[in-house]
Order: C-alpha cells, then sequence, then structure tokens
C-alpha cells in the first residue's frame, strides 16, 4: 500500500474495523491519561496537608481528569466498539456513511489535545466536570480554548451517533428485524438518540458562557441572569450523558453473558423496553443533581419520585441478567468474569444512586464521597468492565489468536481486589462527610484515604497485564482462533474467519435463524 | 464482590496498616437534631432495602454460578421469558419503592418548613471564609479558616496537621446558636456558589449569588459541631470550615451582649421541650409541672373555644376564663366542670389524666390573667371521678 494510499486509509477511516481501531486506541490513550490524573489527585490525597500539587492545580486536575474519561475515554471507545462492531453484527458491509467517520473522528484528538494544553496557558477551568458558573467565569486566557474543545467534541459525539443510528436503522441484512438483533444495537439506538439529543444543549450551554465572557451578556450572572439557569441546562446534557455512558455497557454485558451460559438472553424483549423507557426516563429526572440548590418543594418531590422509578427498568436488567445464567451451563472464561463482575457492581452503583435519590437524605450525601463513590462504581467496574469483557470477547476475531487465559485470570482477581478497596471506602468516607473535590482534609479522613490511594496505584498497575495481553495478541503472539473462539457465542460475527477479513458483509450474508439475538 | 466483602477488605488492609487515627467512622452519623435522626432513619431504611435486596441477587447468583456450571455436567435450559416473573419483578420493586417514598416525602416537607423561626441568621460565602449576620441582634462577623490550621497546611515552623484536634475543621469565630431553639439560616454568596454544611445539624444548603435559600435546624444537645464548604468554589475550598457553637439559652444570651447586640427577651427562646407523656403518668406535680403540663393541655385543647389568652368568643357563646366564677371561684367546681363538662363544654375526664386534669386546672386559675394562687392536685382529681 503507497504512503498515499495509507494516509487517505487512516484519515477517512472509511472501513468501519479502522474506525472502530482508531477510537479504541484514542480511548486507550485518553484511559491512560485520564486516570494518571487521578494518580496525581490520590498522591495529593494520601495525607493531610498539602504535598505534591497546588490545590489551584489540583481543581485543575479534577476537571481534566473528568472530562477526558468521560469524552475521551468512555464515549469515545463505546463509539469505537459500535463501529468496530455494529456492521459485523448486523451484516452490513460498514458504516451508512462511510467517509463520515475519518473528519468526525479527527476531532477529537484535535479536542483533546486542546482541553491538555489549556493548564499551560493560563490555567484549565478549576470547577470539576460540571463547569459551573460563576467559577468558571474566573477561568484566564484558556476559557475559550476550553469552550471550543468540549463544543469539538459535542459535534464530534453527534455526527458519529447520527452515523450508527443510520448504520442500525438502514443497513441491516435482510432478516435482522430491529426485535431480532443484538442487544448491543438496541442500546445504542437509545444512545445515539440520547446523543444527538443533549450534546447540541451541552454545546449551546458552551457557547453561552462564552457570550457571558465576550459579548456582554448575562446568561448566568448579572442582575438578570441565573448561576442556576446553567445547572438546569448542564444537567438536561448531563443526566442522559449518565446513560449515554452505561447504556452501550448494558448491551455488551446482554451480549456476553448468553455466550457463556450457553443460552439465549432472558427476557429480550423487556431488556428492549427496558431500554428504552430508561432512555426516556433520563431526560425527566436531571435535577437530582441540584437538590441542595434550594429548588421549590414540588420540584424536589417530583424528581425524587421521577428518580426512583428510574430504578425499576434498571433493576429488570439486572434480574433479567442473572435469570440468564440461570440453569444455564456456564463456563467462565476473561469476557464471562469481567462481565458477571459488571452485573454485582453495577448493583452496588446502582443501589447508592437510589438511596442519594431520597432528596432529604441527598442533603447528606450530595457533593461527598459517597456521592464519587457511585458514580465510580457505575462507571469504572460498571461501563469500564464491560469494555475489558468485550475486549477478550472479540479480540480474537480482530487478531486471529488467543490471549493467554492465564494472564486474564490474574488480571481480573487483581483487577476485582483492587477496584473495590479503592472505590468501596469512598462511601465511608463519604457518609462521614468529606466533601468531594477537596484538595486537602481533616486528620480523621486520613486511613481511609491511604486504603484508597495505595489501591488506586494497585489498580493502575494491575492494567499493565491487561495491556500487555492485548498487546501480545495484536502483535499475533498466541495460539490460533477459531471462527467461533466461544462455544456459545452467537451473531453474524461469528461466521466470519478469525482473523476477519478486511472487507465483510459485502453482499448481504444469508441469515441463519440461530444467529439471531431472539430467532422467534 | 458483595457489598460486605469489600468492607472487609478495607477493614483487613486497615489492621495490616495499623491505623494512625482510631476514631474513623464508615456511616452516617444520627446527628443532633431531632431531623438529622429522621433521615439517619431513612438513610439506614434505604440501606437494609438495598442490602437485602442485593443479597438476594447476588445469592440466585452464586447458586448458578456453583450449580449451573458446564464442568459439573449441567445443560442449558431452553427457557427465555416468563411473563409473570418479569411482571413480578417490575411491579414488586415499584411498591418498596412507594412505601420508603411516602416517610421521605413527608421529612422533606418538615425540611422545608421555615416558618416561625426563633432566631434568624444570614449566611454569606466568600471566596473563602463565611459571612455571619444576626439582623434581630444587630451582630455581625467572618468566620476564617483558624491560623493553626493555616500554619499546619503550609508547615510554618515545624507544624502539621496531626499535631492539631480540628485540623482544617477550626475557625477563629464560630456561629454561636442556642440550644432548643429553631434556627433559620438564609443563605447566599458574594461571589461564586458554594454550600453550608455542618451534617450533625443537617443536611447541606446552596449558597448561590442573587439567591437566597433557606435552612432550619433545632439543635437538642449544647456541643460544638463541625462541618465546611460543600460546593467546589476555587482554590480555598478545602479550607473554608463552618463551626457551630451550641449553647444554653444564658450563655447565648450573655453571648449576643459581648458582642454588643441586642438580645432577645429570655422569655422568647424556647426552653428544652417538656416530656409531657411522663408529666401526665406522674401521681404528683410540682408547681412548675403542673403550669409546664397544665399550658400543654390548654394549648391542645381548650384554647379552640377558651382562645389562647383565655379571652373566650362571646360571638359563640364560648366563655372567657380570664377573671371568671369557674376559674377564680372554688376549685372542687373548677375540676368538676373539667372532669364532666357543661353545657356545650365537653366532658373530659375520659381522655386526660389525674395529672393533666390537676395541671389544667391549676394553670388556668394561675395564668391567662388569674393569679388566685392554689393548685389542685391529682388526689383532688381522683376524689371527684
Amino acid at each position: 500500500m503507497s504512503a498515499r494510499n495509507r494516509l487517505s486509509r487512516w484519515l477517512w477511516l472509511a472501513n468501519h474495523k479502522d474506525a472502530g481501531a482508531a477510537y479504541l486506541v484514542l480511548a486507550a490513550a485518553m484511559f491512560l491519561v485520564g486516570s494518571s490524573l487521578s494518580l496525581v489527585i490520590r498522591s495529593e490525597l494520601f495525607a493531610p496537608g498539602i504535598q505534591v500539587v497546588d490545590p489551584a492545580v489540583y481543581n485543575q486536575l479534577v476537571t481534566l481528569h473528568g472530562l477526558i474519561m468521560i469524552f475521551g475515554g468512555i464515549m469515545a471507545a463505546f463509539v469505537g466498539f459500535a463501529n468496530m462492531m455494529l456492521p459485523a453484527m448486523l451484516g452490513a458491509p460498514g458504516l451508512w456513511a462511510k467517509r463520515a467517520s475519518g473528519p468526525v473522528f479527527w476531532m477529537l484528538p484535535v479536542a483533546f489535545a486542546l482541553l491538555l494544553v489549556t493548564p499551560f496557558i493560563g490555567g484549565a477551568p478549576q470547577t470539576g466536570w460540571t463547569m459551573y458558573p460563576p467559577l468558571i467565569m474566573q477561568t484566564g486566557p484558556a476559557l475559550p480554548v476550553f469552550i471550543g474543545a468540549v463544543c469539538l467534541t459535542t459535534v464530534s459525539g453527534f455526527a458519529s451517533s447520527a452515523n450508527i443510528l443510520a448504520t442500525i436503522v438502514r443497513c441491516r441484512a435482510p432478516g435482522m428485524a430491529m426485535l431480532r438483533m443484538p442487544l448491543f444495537a438496541w442500546t445504542w439506538v437509545v444512545t445515539a438518540f440520547l446523543i444527538m439529543a443533549v450534546m447540541p444543549v451541552l454545546a449551546g450551554t458552551m457557547l453561552m458562557l462564552g457570550a457571558d465572557r465576550f459579548l456582554g451578556t448575562g446568561f448566568f450572572g448579572g442582575p438578570d441572569g441565573s448561576a442556576l439557569l446553567y445547572q438546569h441546562l448542564f444537567w438536561t446534557f448531563g443526566h442522559p450523558e449518565v446513560y449515554i455512558m452505561v447504556l452501550p455497557a448494558f448491551g455488551l454485558v446482554s451480549t456476553i453473558i448468553p455466550s457463556f451460559a450457553r443460552k439465549r438472553l432472558f427476557g429480550y424483549s423487556s431488556m428492549v423496553y427496558a431500554t428504552l423507557s430508561i432512555g426516556l426516563l433520563s431526560f425527566i429526572v436531571w435535577s437530582h443533581h441540584m437538590f441542595t440548590t434550594g429548588q421549590p418543594l414540588a420540584a424536589e418531590l417530583f424528581f425524587m419520585f421521577s428518580t426512583m422509578i428510574i430504578s425499576v427498568p434498571t433493576g429488570v436488567k439486572v434480574f433479567n441478567w442473572v435469570a440468564t445464567m440461570w440453569r444455564g451451563a456456564m463456563t467462565f472464561e476473561a469476557p464471562m468474569l469481567f462481565a458477571t463482575a459488571f452485573v454485582v457492581m453495577f448493583m452496588i452503583g446502582g443501589f447508592s444512586g437510589l438511596m442519594s435519590s431520597l432528596a432529604p437524605v441527598d442533603f447528606q450525601y450530595h457533593d461527598t464521597y459517597f456521592v464519587v463513590a457511585h458514580f465510580h462504581y457505575v462507571l469504572v467496574p460498571g461501563s469500564i468492565f464491560s469494555m475489558v469483557a468485550a475486549l477478550y470477547y472479540w479480540m480474537p476475531k480482530w487478531t486471529g489468536v488467543m490471549y493467554s487465559e492465564a494472564l486474564a485470570r490474574i488480571h481480573f482477581w487483581w483487577s476485582m481486589v483492587t477496584i473495590n478497596l479503592l472505590f468501596f471506602p469512598m462511601h465511608f468516607l463519604g457518609l462521614a462527610g468529606m466533601p468531594r473535590r477537596i484538595a486537602d482534609y481533616t486528620t480523621q479522613f486520613t486511613d481511609f484515604n491511604q486504603v484508597i490511594s495505595i489501591a488506586a496505584g494497585a489498580f493502575f498497575a494491575g492494567q499493565l497485564i491487561f495491556v500487555f495481553n492485548m498487546a501480545r495478541s495484536l502483535a499475533r503472539r498466541g495460539p490460533a482462533a477459531p471462527a467461533r473462539p466461544w462455544e456459545g457465542a452467537r451473531g453474524l460475527e461469528w461466521t466470519l474467519a478469525s482473523p476477519w477479513p478486511r472487507e465483510t458483509f459485502a453482499t448481504p450474508p444469508r441469515i441463519a435463524p440461530e444467529e439471531l439475538a431472539k430467532p422467534d | 464482590m458483595s457489598v460486605s466483602a469489600g468492607r472487609w477488605f478495607a477493614l483487613a488492609v486497615l489492621a495490616v496498616c495499623a491505623p494512625a487515627h482510631a476514631d474513623w467512622q464508615m456511616n452516617l452519623s444520627p446527628g443532633a437534631t431531632a431531623m438529622t435522626r429522621q433521615v439517619w432513619d431513612l438513610h439506614t431504611a434505604m440501606l437494609v432495602i438495598c442490602a437485602l435486596t442485593a443479597g438476594g441477587v447476588v445469592a440466585v447468583m452464586a447458586w448458578s454460578i456453583v450449580r449451573h456450571r458446564k464442568s459439573r455436567g449441567a445443560r442449558p435450559a431452553d427457557f427465555h421469558e416468563s411473563i409473570g416473573i418479569e411482571i413480578a419483578w417490575t411491579v414488586l420493586p415499584f411498591l418498596v419503592l412507594a412505601a420508603i417514598a411516602i416517610p421521605a416525602a413527608s421529612t422533606l416537607v418538615t425540611l422545608y418548613d421555615t416558618d416561625n423561626a426563633d432566631v434568624t441568621i444570614q449566611v454569606t460565602g466568600h471566596q473563602w471564609l463565611w459571612e455571619y449576620r444576626y439582623p434581630e441582634a444587630g451582630v455581625h462577623f467572618y468566620s476564617r479558616l483558624a491560623d493553626s490550621s493555616r500554619a499546619a497546611e503550609l508547615g510554618i515552623d515545624g507544624a502539621a496537621p496531626d499535631q492539631l484536634a480540628h485540623y482544617l475543621r477550626d475557625v477563629d469565630k464560630p456561629l454561636v446558636v442556642p440550644v432548643h431553639a429553631k434556627i433559620k439560616l438564609e443563605i447566599t454568596s458574594a461571589d461564586v456558589i458554594h454550600s453550608w454544611w455542618v451534617p450533625a445539624l443537617g443536611g447541606k444548603k446552596d449558597a448561590i449569588p442573587g439567591r437566597v435559600n433557606k435552612k432550619w435546624f433545632r439543635a437538642d444537645t449544647v456541643g460544638t459541631y463541625r462541618g465546611q464548604c460543600a460546593e467546589l468554589c476555587g482554590r480555598g475550598h478545602a479550607f473554608m470550615p463552618i463551626v457551630v457553637k451550641v449553647v444554653s439559652k444564658a450563655d447565648y444570651l450573655a453571648w449576643l451582649q459581648q458582642q454588643g447586640g441586642q438580645g432577645p427577651a429570655a422569655a422568647d427562646l424556647p426552653d428544652a421541650p417538656a416530656d409531657f407523656d411522663a408529666l401526665a403518668r406522674r401521681d404528683t406535680l410540682n408547681r412548675e409541672q403542673a403550669m409546664t403540663l397544665g399550658k400543654h393541655v390548654y394549648k391542645t385543647l381548650c384554647a379552640a373555644c377558651h382562645q389562647r389568652d383565655g379571652a373566650g368568643l362571646d360571638a359563640a357563646g364560648y366563655p372567657a376564663l380570664t377573671g371568671s366564677d369557674v376559674a377564680t371561684g372554688p376549685i372542687a367546681e373548677h375540676i368538676r366542670q373539667v372532669i364532666y363538662g357543661k353545657n356545650a363544654m365537653p366532658a373530659f375526664g375520659g381522655q386526660l389524666s389525674n395529672a393533666e386534669i390537676a395541671a389544667v386546672v391549676t394553670y388556668e386559675r394561675n395564668a391567662l390573667g388569674n393569679s388566685v394562687g392554689d393548685q389542685a392536685t391529682t388526689a383532688d382529681v381522683e376524689g371527684q371521678r
């Protein structure tokens, strides 16, 4: 392949596998950057007193850690899995708009480069990822760069979701009816819809911040402005965003558990309806992030009740996964280990979320480490474990070789122990009264913080085993993988050879009923 | 990994690390007010519901993981849906949630009722200190991080955090409030958003520029309670603690005076609430107990017709008690009328204890503008039954 062709291949990313790989590599890099930032945070929090970074820098690290992990890590990775797998799972040759992938993707590295430059051009906002005014207005010359970077990610997210949604709706092979397709595709239908609904809200809100700064408007400050208006707009984006970061994980786990239980997914239809209702409900719960802002009583009650209700469809999903395992014939290769851990630990995160839905109690939990524990349980052993499971699951298909199961087991157990030492004690700290986003704390909180910091380092180090295992596969070292390395795996992607060819399903496949997620 | 397993891991590691501070806390504290105890009950109820549900799900899953393994010769079953069970596990959680939503809503309603406060304090958040103003008393001051904490943070003259009892939780001038009084805070900010939070006195409330948020608490124990700003407010966010000293009524009035403030009359601040149920069961009452219990009974039952001040309501035919023949005449007749009623007045003998009747009679003869001086005893009441 000539250099020119190679350039054009990686510029346009017209092949969905190239696009998927590009997103996954970017996500891996951003996970590395984002978690490195968290290691600096954990070093500072190892002991009371200021030792490692100035509180002003600490606050910037908090902001960048959140944004990089959310937009650069989790969202990019899920878009990567969608690009990589959905065409193959649906029997399509590629995405609906093939050449859109490249330009849409390349906005992201630019955006994250800009984001990471802000500390060096006057400082990133010291606000955390929520970017609340008036505090964000105290950001220096980096503010427009920062706003631009966030807006770029929203444009990219909107466009990639549109492409994914169009692919699912328009490009399925004959016989792959919507209500027979893999649940990962269904969760992406709802995720894409949510992204397309809320990315413009975030972009608009960021532009309003910019206008307040540079055009003299007073949306969020001044005599007629309202700092609370910003919070309402932000969480109109921000709460659906929470589900954007977990729905694809539900899809991945719903694909993996049946494979290793050698049994069809229990309650396929109720899974679809639960996904749809979570998607809809996610638009009417935003204000539970604002229970302490002094909203009127009626608003508090409404958002408390709507938030409690959202746990019902989420519970249905957990029950369905357990019922899928029930009376299966299970084996526990690495994808299943991580998928099982996902169910249990996502549930812990879900329950602490349900506890926080009680407004009068949330007055105590809000803005403490209890909440930090809550969303890290949902996002790390939740979303990120589902991705780890999916990588172990599909890597043999991509590379044609099997990863080392022995190393994968060590990786799993190491991660299980360290991640709970990392995040579980945060519940105690929060309940004992430690606020989040503080660079220094009173001596009473020292012990748990030390456990957490050590566990953070240990968890991070353990991921090197994973990186090594995957790198080994990517270097094509290891035993050859059969076309269907998992005995119980169904789906069109397993009808392809391992490694899969560069072009697949150029002509629509004939679909055998047993490859459908719901054959009847 | 179950919840308790995570906890045990944490404990095991702590045991190895030989904790430097043995007083660590793992759960929400019940706090120092009736409302924080109510919130603690809700927290505990929800925690138990969640733990039981999680335990149930994990138990079923664990059973399945152990028994339904291919290596044990398990063959996959063919079922993949069940309308009945799917409806059940949708409806049941809904009912459980409804059951907890009701007390939660009622607690919330009470927390939102900031009316009838005894003391109002205006709280203003600044980067990075708190400003307190007592508009009724004319007291005003700023509350900053204590110098000792600042020195320890910066390591001045070898100062270190562990040498302090309350590193970052100590201020130069604490907020001072009277015990048992309903304290209303009107919270706002002068710059960015802050959040006022003292866990033992209740949840946090945001201080938002251009907006006044209200919050109330009623501490039932004298003591010093500590908290800090809970909303990221810039570089000094970790360094704007809140210390509230809850003191006796007398100490509070003395403190106001010392601050150059104009205190309220001591009678305007409430005393410790009496345990009326215990008083009502007593065989004998001293004068003070009789007046306390009598006032309570009068306010709950008698004031509806005879009015709070005892003036009655002529238009409705409800006689005044102030200077009335019954309330200033022979005490036996007074007691008899409360027990058996008269005309429109119902008989209270059935619903009130001897102590309560004796108390309310004593109260009516020595308050509401009357000062007969005598006192009914429980034996007097028993004698007329």
